[in-house]
Protein backbone atom coordinates (compact mmCIF):
# COMPACT_ATOMS: atom_id res chain seq x y z
CA UNK A 1 0.00 0.00 0.00
CA UNK A 2 2.98 2.59 0.18
CA UNK A 3 3.52 3.38 -2.92
CA UNK A 4 -0.26 3.64 -3.40
CA UNK A 5 -0.70 6.23 -0.34
CA UNK A 6 2.50 8.25 -1.58
CA UNK A 7 0.31 8.72 -5.09
CA UNK A 8 -2.47 10.00 -3.72
CA UNK A 9 -1.12 12.44 -1.68
CA UNK A 10 1.15 13.77 -4.39
CA UNK A 11 -2.30 13.67 -6.44
CA UNK A 12 -3.71 15.65 -4.19
CA UNK A 13 -0.90 18.00 -3.13
CA UNK A 14 -0.90 19.02 -6.59
CA UNK A 15 -4.28 20.14 -6.66
CA UNK A 16 -4.02 21.84 -3.41
CA UNK A 17 -1.41 23.64 -4.48
CA UNK A 18 -3.59 25.05 -7.54
CA UNK A 19 -6.61 25.56 -4.87
CA UNK A 20 -4.49 27.07 -2.23
CA UNK A 21 -4.89 30.27 -4.26
CA UNK A 22 -8.55 30.70 -4.94
CA UNK A 23 -9.82 28.94 -1.69
CA UNK A 24 -7.34 30.31 0.68
CA UNK A 25 -5.76 33.40 -1.03
CA UNK A 26 -1.72 31.93 -1.11
CA UNK A 27 -0.60 31.41 -4.57
CA UNK A 28 2.07 29.67 -4.62
CA UNK A 29 0.91 28.56 -8.04
CA UNK A 30 -1.19 30.44 -10.55
CA UNK A 31 -3.30 28.79 -13.61
CA UNK A 32 -3.98 24.83 -14.06
CA UNK A 33 -2.15 22.15 -15.89
CA UNK A 34 -2.09 23.23 -18.95
CA UNK A 35 0.07 25.72 -17.83
CA UNK A 36 1.28 27.43 -14.68
CA UNK A 37 3.90 30.02 -12.67
CA UNK A 38 5.41 28.09 -9.49
CA UNK A 39 6.35 31.16 -6.91
CA UNK A 40 6.18 33.33 -9.45
CA UNK A 41 9.56 32.33 -11.52
CA UNK A 42 9.27 28.90 -12.52
CA UNK A 43 6.76 28.27 -15.70
CA UNK A 44 5.45 25.10 -16.06
CA UNK A 45 3.34 24.09 -19.70
CA UNK A 46 1.91 21.68 -20.87
CA UNK A 47 3.95 19.83 -23.20
CA UNK A 48 0.69 18.31 -25.29
CA UNK A 49 -1.05 21.53 -25.34
CA UNK A 50 2.84 23.16 -26.41
CA UNK A 51 2.95 20.73 -29.14
CA UNK A 52 -0.58 22.15 -30.27
CA UNK A 53 0.09 25.34 -30.18
CA UNK A 54 3.30 24.96 -32.17
CA UNK A 55 1.69 22.58 -34.85
CA UNK A 56 -0.97 25.25 -35.28
CA UNK A 57 1.75 27.55 -36.70
CA UNK A 58 2.06 29.43 -33.38
CA UNK A 59 5.77 31.15 -32.87
CA UNK A 60 6.23 30.49 -28.91
CA UNK A 61 7.16 32.62 -26.56
CA UNK A 62 9.97 32.15 -24.67
CA UNK A 63 8.01 31.49 -21.61
CA UNK A 64 5.60 29.00 -22.91
CA UNK A 65 8.84 27.39 -24.05
CA UNK A 66 11.00 27.22 -21.19
CA UNK A 67 7.64 25.64 -19.17
CA UNK A 68 7.64 22.94 -21.78
CA UNK A 69 11.37 22.21 -21.51
CA UNK A 70 11.08 22.00 -17.90
CA UNK A 71 8.11 19.70 -17.59
CA UNK A 72 9.84 17.03 -20.54
CA UNK A 73 13.10 17.16 -18.47
CA UNK A 74 11.79 16.60 -15.18
CA UNK A 75 9.68 13.52 -16.63
CA UNK A 76 12.66 12.35 -18.54
CA UNK A 77 14.37 12.08 -15.86
CA UNK A 78 11.42 10.74 -13.08
CA UNK A 79 10.04 8.57 -15.69
CA UNK A 80 7.55 9.64 -18.65
CA UNK A 81 4.48 8.21 -17.48
CA UNK A 82 4.46 9.22 -14.12
CA UNK A 83 2.99 12.08 -15.11
CA UNK A 84 0.27 9.63 -15.46
CA UNK A 85 0.15 7.64 -11.97
CA UNK A 86 1.28 10.68 -9.83
CA UNK A 87 -0.38 13.98 -11.45
CA UNK A 88 -2.99 13.21 -13.37
CA UNK A 89 -6.30 13.96 -11.89
CA UNK A 90 -7.70 11.42 -14.31
CA UNK A 91 -5.87 9.01 -12.81
CA UNK A 92 -8.28 8.83 -9.29
CA UNK A 93 -10.92 8.10 -11.40
CA UNK A 94 -9.22 5.94 -13.79
CA UNK A 95 -8.40 3.66 -11.04
CA UNK A 96 -11.63 3.73 -8.63
CA UNK A 97 -13.59 2.66 -12.03
CA UNK A 98 -10.89 -0.02 -12.70
CA UNK A 99 -11.20 -1.13 -8.87
CA UNK A 100 -14.88 -1.17 -8.97
CA UNK A 101 -15.05 -3.10 -12.73
CA UNK A 102 -13.18 -6.28 -10.89
CA UNK A 103 -15.97 -5.88 -7.57
CA UNK A 104 -18.79 -6.61 -10.15
CA UNK A 105 -16.97 -8.53 -12.63
CA UNK A 106 -17.25 -6.06 -15.83
CA UNK A 107 -15.11 -7.37 -18.53
CA UNK A 108 -14.12 -5.05 -21.18
CA UNK A 109 -15.81 -4.65 -24.57
CA UNK A 110 -13.31 -2.53 -26.00
CA UNK A 111 -10.01 -3.23 -26.19
CA UNK A 112 -7.18 -1.08 -27.61
CA UNK A 113 -3.83 -1.63 -29.28
CA UNK A 114 -0.15 -0.54 -27.77
CA UNK A 115 -0.04 1.90 -30.27
CA UNK A 116 -3.64 3.18 -30.56
CA UNK A 117 -2.84 5.99 -28.12
CA UNK A 118 0.32 6.84 -30.78
CA UNK A 119 -1.95 7.52 -33.23
CA UNK A 120 -4.63 9.58 -31.41
CA UNK A 121 -1.15 11.73 -30.25
CA UNK A 122 -0.48 11.86 -34.24
CA UNK A 123 -4.32 12.77 -34.95
CA UNK A 124 -4.32 15.76 -32.22
CA UNK A 125 -1.02 17.31 -34.08
CA UNK A 126 -2.76 16.80 -37.51
CA UNK A 127 -5.63 18.34 -36.31
CA UNK A 128 -3.88 21.29 -35.05
CA UNK A 129 -1.94 22.05 -38.07
CA UNK A 130 -5.16 21.16 -39.89
CA UNK A 131 -7.21 23.83 -38.29
CA UNK A 132 -4.70 26.27 -37.34
CA UNK A 133 -6.20 25.86 -33.91
CA UNK A 134 -5.04 24.02 -30.33
CA UNK A 135 -8.63 21.75 -31.74
CA UNK A 136 -7.77 18.96 -29.47
CA UNK A 137 -8.41 21.47 -26.41
CA UNK A 138 -12.28 21.79 -27.35
CA UNK A 139 -12.70 18.36 -25.90
CA UNK A 140 -9.28 16.73 -23.84
CA UNK A 141 -10.77 15.64 -21.08
CA UNK A 142 -7.35 15.71 -18.90
CA UNK A 143 -7.43 19.53 -19.31
CA UNK A 144 -10.45 19.94 -18.93
CA UNK A 145 -11.53 17.76 -15.69
CA UNK A 146 -7.99 19.46 -14.14
CA UNK A 147 -8.83 23.30 -15.38
CA UNK A 148 -12.19 22.70 -14.02
CA UNK A 149 -11.74 21.27 -11.40
CA UNK A 150 -8.99 24.24 -10.47
CA UNK A 151 -11.47 27.28 -11.74
CA UNK A 152 -14.94 25.49 -10.44
CA UNK A 153 -16.04 24.81 -13.46
CA UNK A 154 -19.35 22.60 -13.93
CA UNK A 155 -17.27 20.97 -16.72
CA UNK A 156 -15.46 18.70 -14.57
CA UNK A 157 -18.33 17.26 -13.45
CA UNK A 158 -19.56 16.21 -17.01
CA UNK A 159 -16.05 15.20 -18.01
CA UNK A 160 -15.56 13.19 -14.64
CA UNK A 161 -18.94 10.94 -14.65
CA UNK A 162 -18.32 10.62 -18.42
CA UNK A 163 -14.64 9.07 -17.75
CA UNK A 164 -15.68 6.42 -14.78
CA UNK A 165 -18.74 5.27 -16.80
CA UNK A 166 -15.90 4.94 -19.79
CA UNK A 167 -13.55 3.00 -18.21
CA UNK A 168 -16.50 1.86 -16.04
CA UNK A 169 -18.42 0.07 -18.40
CA UNK A 170 -16.75 0.60 -22.20
CA UNK A 171 -13.04 -0.77 -21.52
CA UNK A 172 -10.82 -1.05 -18.88
CA UNK A 173 -8.63 1.90 -18.16
CA UNK A 174 -10.58 2.68 -21.43
CA UNK A 175 -9.27 6.47 -21.53
CA UNK A 176 -5.79 5.76 -20.38
CA UNK A 177 -5.49 3.22 -23.09
CA UNK A 178 -5.96 5.85 -25.60
CA UNK A 179 -5.05 9.08 -23.94
CA UNK A 180 -2.60 11.13 -26.65
CA UNK A 181 -0.99 13.07 -23.39
CA UNK A 182 0.04 9.71 -21.73
CA UNK A 183 1.36 8.74 -25.31
CA UNK A 184 3.53 11.83 -24.92
CA UNK A 185 5.08 11.02 -21.92
CA UNK A 186 5.08 7.27 -22.50
CA UNK A 187 7.87 8.42 -25.54
CA UNK A 188 9.55 9.97 -22.76
CA UNK A 189 9.56 7.09 -20.34
CA UNK A 190 11.48 4.94 -23.20
CA UNK A 191 13.98 7.13 -21.86
CA UNK A 192 14.32 7.77 -18.67
CA UNK A 193 16.67 6.61 -16.34
CA UNK A 194 13.83 5.23 -13.09
CA UNK A 195 12.70 2.16 -13.88
CA UNK A 196 10.88 -0.96 -12.10
CA UNK A 197 12.46 -3.63 -11.77
CA UNK A 198 11.74 -7.49 -11.43
CA UNK A 199 14.53 -7.88 -9.83
CA UNK A 200 13.62 -11.24 -7.86
CA UNK A 201 11.55 -12.24 -10.47
CA UNK A 202 12.84 -16.34 -9.83
CA UNK A 203 10.58 -15.84 -6.55
CA UNK A 204 7.59 -15.06 -8.67
CA UNK A 205 4.82 -17.95 -8.26
CA UNK A 206 2.49 -16.92 -10.96
CA UNK A 207 -0.30 -15.85 -8.86
CA UNK A 208 -0.94 -12.45 -11.48
CA UNK A 209 -1.65 -10.14 -8.79
CA UNK A 210 0.42 -7.78 -10.11
CA UNK A 211 -1.03 -8.28 -13.44
CA UNK A 212 -4.62 -7.30 -12.09
CA UNK A 213 -3.06 -4.11 -10.40
CA UNK A 214 -1.31 -3.00 -13.29
CA UNK A 215 -2.53 -0.53 -15.40
CA UNK A 216 -0.66 -1.63 -18.85
CA UNK A 217 -0.09 -5.20 -17.70
CA UNK A 218 1.65 -5.92 -21.14
CA UNK A 219 4.63 -4.31 -20.48
CA UNK A 220 5.24 -7.20 -16.85
CA UNK A 221 5.20 -10.13 -19.58
CA UNK A 222 8.75 -9.76 -20.77
CA UNK A 223 11.06 -8.46 -17.58
CA UNK A 224 8.89 -11.09 -15.67
CA UNK A 225 8.80 -14.39 -17.34
CA UNK A 226 10.85 -14.38 -20.39
CA UNK A 227 14.15 -16.38 -19.90
CA UNK A 228 17.11 -14.53 -20.74
CA UNK A 229 15.29 -11.33 -21.01
CA UNK A 230 16.20 -8.00 -18.53
CA UNK A 231 14.51 -7.58 -15.43
CA UNK A 232 13.72 -3.86 -16.32
CA UNK A 233 10.49 -2.87 -17.24
CA UNK A 234 12.04 -0.60 -19.94
CA UNK A 235 8.59 -0.07 -21.61
CA UNK A 236 7.69 3.81 -21.78
CA UNK A 237 4.24 2.58 -21.20
CA UNK A 238 4.98 1.59 -17.63
CA UNK A 239 3.65 4.26 -15.11
CA UNK A 240 5.68 3.97 -12.63
CA UNK A 241 3.00 4.11 -10.19
CA UNK A 242 4.66 0.89 -7.90
CA UNK A 243 1.49 -0.98 -7.55
CA UNK A 244 3.08 -3.99 -8.56
CA UNK A 245 5.74 -3.16 -5.53
CA UNK A 246 2.74 -2.94 -3.29
CA UNK A 247 1.00 -5.86 -4.16
CA UNK A 248 3.73 -8.80 -4.78
CA UNK A 249 3.08 -10.86 -2.04
CA UNK A 250 6.79 -12.20 -2.83
CA UNK A 251 8.67 -8.51 -2.80
CA UNK A 252 9.55 -9.55 -6.89
CA UNK A 253 9.70 -5.81 -7.85
CA UNK A 254 11.85 -2.80 -6.82
CA UNK A 255 12.87 0.82 -8.18
CA UNK A 256 15.85 1.16 -9.91
CA UNK A 257 17.24 2.47 -12.72
CA UNK A 258 17.34 1.08 -15.68
CA UNK A 259 21.08 0.37 -16.89
CA UNK A 260 20.95 -2.47 -14.45
CA UNK A 261 21.62 -5.78 -15.68
CA UNK B 1 -30.86 -25.50 -7.78
CA UNK B 2 -27.83 -27.28 -7.74
CA UNK B 3 -24.81 -24.83 -7.62
CA UNK B 4 -23.86 -24.73 -10.96
CA UNK B 5 -27.28 -23.22 -12.21
CA UNK B 6 -27.39 -21.30 -9.63
CA UNK B 7 -24.21 -20.04 -11.09
CA UNK B 8 -25.11 -19.55 -14.22
CA UNK B 9 -28.22 -17.92 -13.19
CA UNK B 10 -25.98 -15.83 -11.10
CA UNK B 11 -23.69 -15.11 -14.51
CA UNK B 12 -26.38 -14.00 -16.84
CA UNK B 13 -28.27 -12.01 -14.62
CA UNK B 14 -24.79 -10.34 -14.37
CA UNK B 15 -24.20 -10.57 -17.75
CA UNK B 16 -27.52 -8.67 -18.86
CA UNK B 17 -27.19 -5.92 -15.72
CA UNK B 18 -23.77 -5.18 -17.57
CA UNK B 19 -25.27 -5.12 -21.21
CA UNK B 20 -28.01 -2.85 -19.96
CA UNK B 21 -25.39 -0.75 -18.59
CA UNK B 22 -23.04 -0.45 -20.99
CA UNK B 23 -25.93 -0.01 -23.37
CA UNK B 24 -27.07 3.55 -21.23
CA UNK B 25 -22.93 4.01 -21.10
CA UNK B 26 -22.95 4.60 -24.66
CA UNK B 27 -26.32 6.38 -25.18
CA UNK B 28 -24.93 8.61 -21.85
CA UNK B 29 -21.49 9.50 -24.21
CA UNK B 30 -24.05 9.80 -27.41
CA UNK B 31 -25.47 12.54 -25.19
CA UNK B 32 -22.53 14.04 -24.11
CA UNK B 33 -21.71 14.40 -27.89
CA UNK B 34 -25.35 15.80 -28.48
CA UNK B 35 -24.53 18.37 -25.61
CA UNK B 36 -22.30 19.65 -27.57
CA UNK B 37 -23.92 20.05 -30.13
CA UNK B 38 -26.63 21.60 -28.56
CA UNK B 39 -24.42 24.37 -26.92
CA UNK B 40 -23.12 25.37 -30.27
CA UNK B 41 -26.78 25.65 -31.95
CA UNK B 42 -28.89 26.30 -29.16
CA UNK B 43 -26.91 28.95 -26.89
CA UNK B 44 -27.67 32.19 -26.60
CA UNK B 45 -26.19 34.94 -28.78
CA UNK B 46 -24.08 36.33 -26.18
CA UNK B 47 -21.10 37.36 -28.19
CA UNK B 48 -17.47 37.23 -26.21
CA UNK B 49 -14.81 39.36 -25.91
CA UNK B 50 -11.16 39.16 -25.41
CA UNK B 51 -8.43 40.29 -22.83
CA UNK B 52 -6.04 42.76 -24.39
CA UNK B 53 -3.61 41.33 -27.00
CA UNK B 54 -5.67 38.62 -28.33
CA UNK B 55 -5.90 39.87 -31.53
CA UNK B 56 -8.25 37.98 -33.97
CA UNK B 57 -9.83 34.58 -32.65
CA UNK B 58 -8.42 32.68 -35.49
CA UNK B 59 -4.92 33.31 -34.41
CA UNK B 60 -5.81 33.22 -30.61
CA UNK B 61 -6.97 29.92 -30.53
CA UNK B 62 -4.12 28.56 -32.15
CA UNK B 63 -1.51 30.08 -29.67
CA UNK B 64 -3.75 30.14 -26.25
CA UNK B 65 -2.68 27.14 -23.76
CA UNK B 66 -5.91 27.60 -21.99
CA UNK B 67 -3.90 27.56 -18.95
CA UNK B 68 -6.26 30.45 -16.84
CA UNK B 69 -3.51 32.58 -15.66
CA UNK B 70 -4.65 35.55 -17.72
CA UNK B 71 -7.85 35.12 -15.74
CA UNK B 72 -6.19 35.25 -12.52
CA UNK B 73 -3.60 37.94 -12.87
CA UNK B 74 -6.78 40.40 -13.49
CA UNK B 75 -7.34 42.68 -10.40
CA UNK B 76 -10.71 43.19 -10.98
CA UNK B 77 -11.90 39.57 -12.02
CA UNK B 78 -13.51 40.96 -15.23
CA UNK B 79 -11.48 37.75 -16.91
CA UNK B 80 -14.01 34.35 -17.10
CA UNK B 81 -12.15 30.91 -18.24
CA UNK B 82 -15.15 29.55 -20.68
CA UNK B 83 -16.70 26.28 -19.62
CA UNK B 84 -17.19 22.96 -21.49
CA UNK B 85 -19.90 24.14 -22.75
CA UNK B 86 -19.63 27.85 -23.55
CA UNK B 87 -19.93 28.84 -27.00
CA UNK B 88 -16.24 29.84 -27.20
CA UNK B 89 -13.59 27.72 -27.20
CA UNK B 90 -13.46 25.73 -23.72
CA UNK B 91 -10.52 26.84 -22.08
CA UNK B 92 -10.10 30.21 -23.32
CA UNK B 93 -10.12 33.43 -21.07
CA UNK B 94 -12.89 36.05 -21.98
CA UNK B 95 -15.02 39.14 -20.58
CA UNK B 96 -18.48 40.11 -20.49
CA UNK B 97 -18.80 43.83 -20.30
CA UNK B 98 -22.05 44.07 -19.50
CA UNK B 99 -20.75 42.26 -16.18
CA UNK B 100 -17.74 43.33 -15.96
CA UNK B 101 -15.92 45.94 -17.78
CA UNK B 102 -11.93 45.94 -18.71
CA UNK B 103 -10.58 48.25 -16.51
CA UNK B 104 -7.56 48.96 -18.99
CA UNK B 105 -4.81 48.48 -16.02
CA UNK B 106 -1.71 50.54 -17.32
CA UNK B 107 0.86 48.08 -16.12
CA UNK B 108 -1.56 45.09 -18.44
CA UNK B 109 -0.97 42.24 -15.40
CA UNK B 110 -3.16 39.78 -18.26
CA UNK B 111 -1.29 40.04 -20.60
CA UNK B 112 2.37 39.85 -18.73
CA UNK B 113 1.16 36.74 -17.30
CA UNK B 114 0.28 35.29 -20.69
CA UNK B 115 2.96 32.40 -20.82
CA UNK B 116 2.81 31.79 -24.60
CA UNK B 117 2.43 34.74 -26.26
CA UNK B 118 -1.06 34.22 -27.53
CA UNK B 119 -1.99 37.70 -25.32
CA UNK B 120 0.86 39.71 -27.59
CA UNK B 121 3.72 40.68 -25.09
CA UNK B 122 4.44 43.58 -27.41
CA UNK B 123 1.49 45.15 -26.22
CA UNK B 124 2.40 47.83 -23.53
CA UNK B 125 -0.03 50.40 -24.16
CA UNK B 126 -3.01 49.52 -23.20
CA UNK B 127 -4.96 51.96 -25.22
CA UNK B 128 -3.41 50.50 -28.19
CA UNK B 129 -5.47 46.85 -26.94
CA UNK B 130 -8.10 46.02 -29.75
CA UNK B 131 -10.01 43.56 -27.71
CA UNK B 132 -13.37 44.65 -29.61
CA UNK B 133 -14.92 47.48 -31.11
CA UNK B 134 -17.67 48.96 -29.64
CA UNK B 135 -21.17 49.49 -32.14
CA UNK B 136 -24.21 51.61 -31.35
CA UNK B 137 -26.27 48.89 -32.16
CA UNK B 138 -29.96 49.82 -31.74
CA UNK B 139 -30.31 53.41 -32.77
CA UNK B 140 -34.06 52.26 -31.85
CA UNK B 141 -33.49 52.39 -27.79
CA UNK B 142 -30.39 54.57 -27.61
CA UNK B 143 -31.81 57.59 -25.44
CA UNK B 144 -29.87 59.97 -27.38
CA UNK B 145 -31.38 58.80 -30.44
CA UNK B 146 -34.92 59.81 -29.05
CA UNK B 147 -33.62 62.98 -28.90
CA UNK B 148 -32.68 62.60 -24.64
CA UNK B 149 -29.34 64.10 -23.30
CA UNK B 150 -28.51 60.63 -22.26
CA UNK B 151 -24.85 60.46 -23.52
CA UNK B 152 -23.53 57.88 -20.25
CA UNK B 153 -21.84 55.49 -22.89
CA UNK B 154 -20.04 58.40 -23.59
CA UNK B 155 -18.66 60.10 -20.28
CA UNK B 156 -17.93 56.71 -19.21
CA UNK B 157 -15.36 56.14 -22.33
CA UNK B 158 -11.59 56.25 -20.48
CA UNK B 159 -10.86 57.63 -24.57
CA UNK B 160 -13.80 60.13 -24.48
CA UNK B 161 -13.58 62.65 -27.43
CA UNK B 162 -11.67 59.92 -28.95
CA UNK B 163 -13.12 56.32 -29.51
CA UNK B 164 -16.61 57.93 -28.58
CA UNK B 165 -17.69 61.25 -29.77
CA UNK B 166 -21.15 63.24 -29.56
CA UNK B 167 -22.25 64.14 -32.89
CA UNK B 168 -24.70 67.22 -33.37
CA UNK B 169 -27.76 66.65 -35.50
CA UNK B 170 -30.88 68.46 -36.52
CA UNK B 171 -33.44 66.96 -34.47
CA UNK B 172 -35.98 66.38 -37.76
CA UNK B 173 -38.79 65.10 -35.26
CA UNK B 174 -39.05 68.24 -33.10
CA UNK B 175 -38.01 70.21 -36.11
CA UNK B 176 -36.03 72.17 -33.57
CA UNK B 177 -33.69 70.62 -31.36
CA UNK B 178 -30.54 68.64 -31.45
CA UNK B 179 -29.69 64.93 -31.44
CA UNK B 180 -25.96 64.18 -29.72
CA UNK B 181 -25.29 61.24 -31.69
CA UNK B 182 -22.45 58.45 -30.00
CA UNK B 183 -20.36 57.82 -32.49
CA UNK B 184 -17.07 55.52 -31.95
CA UNK B 185 -14.37 55.87 -33.75
CA UNK B 186 -12.95 52.34 -34.37
CA UNK B 187 -9.00 54.14 -34.34
CA UNK B 188 -9.35 54.87 -30.94
CA UNK B 189 -11.87 52.14 -29.48
CA UNK B 190 -10.03 49.34 -27.30
CA UNK B 191 -13.36 47.08 -26.93
CA UNK B 192 -12.94 47.93 -23.21
CA UNK B 193 -16.52 47.58 -22.99
CA UNK B 194 -17.42 50.50 -20.08
CA UNK B 195 -19.72 51.74 -22.90
CA UNK B 196 -21.95 48.84 -22.65
CA UNK B 197 -21.48 47.88 -19.22
CA UNK B 198 -22.74 51.75 -17.95
CA UNK B 199 -25.93 51.80 -20.52
CA UNK B 200 -28.48 52.71 -18.77
CA UNK B 201 -30.96 50.90 -21.13
CA UNK B 202 -32.62 47.43 -19.65
CA UNK B 203 -30.56 46.28 -22.67
CA UNK B 204 -27.75 47.93 -23.76
CA UNK B 205 -27.95 49.71 -27.41
CA UNK B 206 -24.31 50.10 -27.43
CA UNK B 207 -22.45 46.61 -27.52
CA UNK B 208 -18.79 45.43 -27.69
CA UNK B 209 -18.39 43.12 -30.83
CA UNK B 210 -15.28 41.23 -32.02
CA UNK B 211 -13.70 43.45 -34.67
CA UNK B 212 -13.67 41.52 -37.52
CA UNK B 213 -17.65 41.07 -36.70
CA UNK B 214 -17.74 44.89 -36.10
CA UNK B 215 -15.55 46.30 -38.94
CA UNK B 216 -16.36 47.21 -42.35
CA UNK B 217 -14.00 48.03 -44.96
CA UNK B 218 -13.72 50.22 -48.09
CA UNK B 219 -13.43 48.75 -51.65
CA UNK B 220 -9.09 49.40 -51.61
CA UNK B 221 -9.46 51.98 -54.49
CA UNK B 222 -11.72 54.38 -52.80
CA UNK B 223 -10.55 57.72 -52.25
CA UNK B 224 -11.78 60.15 -49.83
CA UNK B 225 -11.73 63.34 -52.04
CA UNK B 226 -11.40 65.66 -48.70
CA UNK B 227 -8.66 63.72 -47.63
CA UNK B 228 -6.63 63.57 -50.65
CA UNK B 229 -6.80 67.33 -51.01
CA UNK B 230 -5.89 67.89 -47.46
CA UNK B 231 -2.84 65.87 -48.18
CA UNK B 232 -1.60 67.85 -51.34
CA UNK B 233 -3.07 71.27 -50.17
CA UNK B 234 -5.14 71.68 -53.17
CA UNK B 235 -7.64 69.90 -55.37
CA UNK B 236 -6.09 67.22 -56.91
CA UNK B 237 -8.05 67.79 -60.24
CA UNK B 238 -7.47 71.34 -62.19
CA UNK B 239 -9.97 74.21 -61.67
CA UNK B 240 -12.65 73.39 -63.95
CA UNK B 241 -14.80 75.68 -65.45
CA UNK B 242 -16.76 77.31 -63.46
CA UNK B 243 -20.74 77.18 -64.75
CA UNK B 244 -22.86 79.97 -62.95
CA UNK B 245 -25.04 78.41 -60.75
CA UNK B 246 -28.72 77.87 -62.06
CA UNK B 247 -30.80 77.18 -59.20
CA UNK B 248 -34.31 75.53 -59.75
CA UNK B 249 -37.11 77.83 -59.73
CA UNK B 250 -39.55 78.07 -56.99
CA UNK B 251 -43.19 77.70 -58.36
CA UNK B 252 -45.22 78.53 -54.74
CA UNK B 253 -48.44 76.41 -55.03
CA UNK B 254 -51.19 79.09 -55.00
CA UNK B 255 -53.91 78.39 -52.20
CA UNK B 256 -57.40 78.30 -52.47
CA UNK B 257 -59.04 81.06 -50.82
CA UNK B 258 -61.16 79.95 -48.08
CA UNK B 259 -64.33 81.87 -47.21
CA UNK B 260 -65.08 81.82 -43.86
Amino acid sequence: MKWLILRRISQGMVLGLFLLGPLAGVWLISGSLSGSMLLKVLPLTDPVVFLQTLFAGHHPAATALAGSLIVISFYLVVGGRVFCSWVCPVNIIADSAAWLRGKIGIRGVLFFSDSSRYWLLAMVCALAFAFHSAVWEMINPVTIFSRGIIFGLSGAIVVGFTLFFFDLLLGKRGWCQICPTGAFYSLLGYLSPLKVIASDRERCDQCLACYKVCPEPQVLHGPLKEKGASAVIRSGQCTNCGRCIDVCPHSVFEFGNRFTK
Amino acid sequence: MSDKAKSIKETSRRQFLADGAKAACGAALLGVAAGFGASQVGASSQVFVRPPGAGLDSDFLASCLRCGQCVRACPHDALNVAGLFSRTATGTPYFQPRQVACEMCEDLPCVKACPSGALDPELTDVTKARMGLAVLIDQETCLNYLGLRCGVCYRSCPQIDKALTLDAQHNQRSGKHTLFLPKVHSEHCTGCGKCEHSCVLEVPAIKVLPRDLAKGELGHHYRLGWEEKAKKGESLIPEAFDMPDRMPEVILPTLPEVKP
